[in-house]
């Protein structure tokens, strides 16, 4: 194993050996991956694989049972969602962590309202209106209001404002997409397409995207990682591989895992 | 903060203009706070009507001493309430609170130092209900169950069953609910102080989060744990409050005080006034409403001298219509999603992510309300 004051190559973010069980099950057995500045990683696998397990380890929700995590050469331990997210890593869940009977621009701001006093701290609802909707204007996302509560917008509607939250933070240097388009139509998908790209590209945000879309993989990522049963077994840069490749890999090792599993 | 970080490239689409607002008094009351509100008009103008010892002013003190005990736990519970959860152990508090300021001044400490001693009791037994349904992950039905038998219990064991008088100076117990309006002021007080920070502070917003998706407000990053378990101090500590001023108003500590059913009549007003039992809905103002209704009911049937077990029967029948049109209302608003809400709302047995450290209270108020509309 690495040791902790060995440079780590610029890798914006590196996690080494990274296990985590549930009770019995064992969820990651021994992850190991990097992310380098600027870059957008693809992560792919089967239901259950432990993909979005590792994205919440990241992000500091769940705490890993072993292993090492570094952002920019730095060993760190997230204790929770805010410690992660002091270090510049934002995340859009699975399940997308929207309130459903809050406004559109509450859940925007979720745990990061704009307030004025300390100790009981003041919403600054008006504020916070304006800038939700003049944030969703400039990435185009059209929704009927930010009043409205988030149950009322489509399964597509909710995936945008899930995105947009993650998005709109400033101080954002790694962004953790966990299945970002599965509900989402062609037109809002490659809007949100653009927008990350423009992330990665404009702004140097790294990306750790999951999704079980190779041709969105294909269309967003520099690098692929597949990741089974709780470990990475394929690493290889886009344009070393190809959709027929990747596709075969899957369904060899699925049938590997079917005779030996 | 603002600056968006990225905008995809532009084609001019905006989203559409925002409704047109609603009137402010609209917004304050609306739906079923409504509703209650027209009910409760309706109440006063029939019992004006139908007595003539309704309209007076020694009824208004008698009618204030109804309302002031239900709405001051209405207020209390619907924090709780809006978690999914509920506080049953508040009823026991509040018949401890009185004998321990009793108890303190018996020991050598002087009543207004007693109270405030009481206070934090009430808070620490707040806590842990707190503690214990959050991170034991006992059902806070069963937790708070077993805490109001328990400090129902104490009472009755360290009295020996007897009637005791509050102890503490004229001034003191003038204020602290033996003048005819100080407990209705009080109530009134706690109400809006509530309101606002329920409705216009940052915790209050955690709180109807943590509510209305526990999982989605820890990955959010709300303290979710440290939320739930000042909701209960908040609760506990209302209790105690009440039951001091309940002793000054009635003039003697009874041990045996049914404090489990005045409980569950501050529940039934948060119900009547639009708080869903199922989290994540809350008012304190269609809380405090609702109260005003229960007391006023309970004080016109007085009058009329309608049989004390048909208040029984009515409050029985509002509670039931309050959850129909509860949920009703809710499927209208909710309109094609109707069936958004069946999802899991329990607050308990979240993963373990959910489970946060508790940081320091965030307590001291700060005066200037720059609440905005
Ligand atoms: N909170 C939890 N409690 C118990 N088991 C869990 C929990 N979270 C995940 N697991 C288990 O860990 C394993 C990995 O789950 P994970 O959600 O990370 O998979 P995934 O790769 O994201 O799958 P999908 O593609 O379906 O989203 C699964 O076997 C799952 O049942
Ligand atoms: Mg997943």
């Amino acid at each position: 194993m690495a040791d902790q004051t060995k440079n780590q190559g610029g890798s914006v973010l590196r996690i080494e050996e990274i296990s985590k069980s549930f009770g019995p099950v064992s969820a990651l057995e021994g992850v190991t991956l990097h992310l380098e500045p600027g870059e957008v990683l693809g992560l792919v696998g089967s239901n259950g694989a432990g993909k979005s397990t590792l994205v919440k380890i990241i992000t500091g929700y769940y705490q890993p049972d072993g292993g090492r995590i570094w952002v920019d050469g730095e060993p760190v331990e997230f204790k929770s969602v805010d410690d992660a997210r002091a270090h510049g890593i934002e995340t859009v869940f699975q399940d997308l962590a929207l309130v459903d009977e809050l406004s559109v621009y509450h859940n925007l701001f979720l745990n990061r309202e704009l307030t004025v006093g300390r100790g009981l701290r003041f919403l600054r609802n008006k504020r916070m209106k304006e800038e939700a909707r003049r944030y969703l204007s400039d990435i185009q996302v059209s929704i009927p209001s930010v009043d409205t509560p988030v149950e009322k917008l489509s399964g597509g509607q909710r995936q945008a404002i899930a995105v947009a939250r993650a998005t709109r933070q400033p101080g954002m240097k790694i962004l953790l997409l966990d299945e970002p388009l599965a509900a989402m139509g062609a037109r809002e998908a490659s809007l949100i397409i653009a927008l990350v790209k423009n992330l990665a590209r404009e702004h140097g945000v790294s990306m750790l995207v999951v999704d079980h879309n190779y041709t969105h993989i294909f269309e967003l990522c520099d690098r692929i990682n597949v990741i089974e049963q709780g470990r990475v077994t394929l690493d290889k840069r886009v344009e070393e591989t190809s959709l027929g490749e990747l596709t075969e890999f899957m369904l060899t090792s699925y049938k590997q895992q079917l005779q030996y599993g | 903060m603002g600056t968006p970080v990225a905008t995809a490239s532009t084609e001019g689409r905006g989203i559409p203009a925002a409704p047109t607002r609603p009137s402010r008094w609209r917004r304050l009351i609306q739906g079923q706070e409504l509703v209650v509100t027209l009910v409760g008009i309706a109440l006063i103008i029939f019992f004006s009507v139908a007595t003539s010892a309704f309209a007076t002013g020694s009824n208004l003190s008698t009618v204030s001493g109804y309302i002031a005990p239900i709405l001051i736990l209405a207020v209390a519970e619907v924090p709780v309430l809006t978690l999914g959860e509920i506080d049953l152990s508040v009823g026991g508090v509040y018949v401890l609170s009185p004998f321990l300021v009793v108890y303190l001044n018996n020991a050598g400490i002087p009543p207004l130092l007693g109270i405030i001693i009481t206070l934090v009791i009430g808070i620490v037994i707040g806590i842990i209900n707190g503690l214990i349904t959050v991170y034991l992950r006992v059902p806070s039905f069963i937790t708070t169950l077993g805490t109001v038998f328990a400090l129902e219990g104490i009472v009755l064991l360290s009295s020996n069953g007897i009637q005791v008088n509050p102890v503490g100076g004229d001034t003191l117990a003038q204020v602290l609910g033996a003048w005819q309006f100080s407990s209705i002021l009080w109530a009134l007080g706690i109400a809006v102080a509530l309101h606002i920070v329920f409705r216009h502070t940052s915790f209050g917003l955690h709180i109807t989060a943590t509510g209305g998706n526990v999982t989605a407000s820890a990955e959010s990053g709300v303290k979710v744990g440290w939320v739930r378990v000042a909701c209960f101090a908040i609760c506990s500590l209302l209790g105690a409050f009440l039951g001091i001023l309940d002793g000054y108003r009635i003039g003697s500590l009874n041990p045996g005080t049914d404090g489990l059913t005045l409980m569950f009549y501050g529940v039934a007003a948060a119900v009547v006034g639009g708080t869903a039992l199922t989290g994540g809905k809350g008012t304190i103002i269609g809380a405090a409403i609702g109260a005003i209704v229960l007391g006023v009911l309970e004080d016109g049937f007085n009058i009329m001298g309608i049989n004390a077990f048909a208040y029984q029967l009515v409050l029985g029948l509002a509670i039931l219509g309050a959850m129909i049109l509860n949920i009703q209302m809710d499927s209208l608003r909710a309109g094609r999603r109707g069936g958004g809400r069946a999802r899991k709302k329990s607050a308990r047995g979240a993963d373990p992510g959910a489970g946060q450290s508790l940081p320091s209270v965030e307590d001291d108020s700060s005066p200037e309300s720059a609440s905005t509309h």
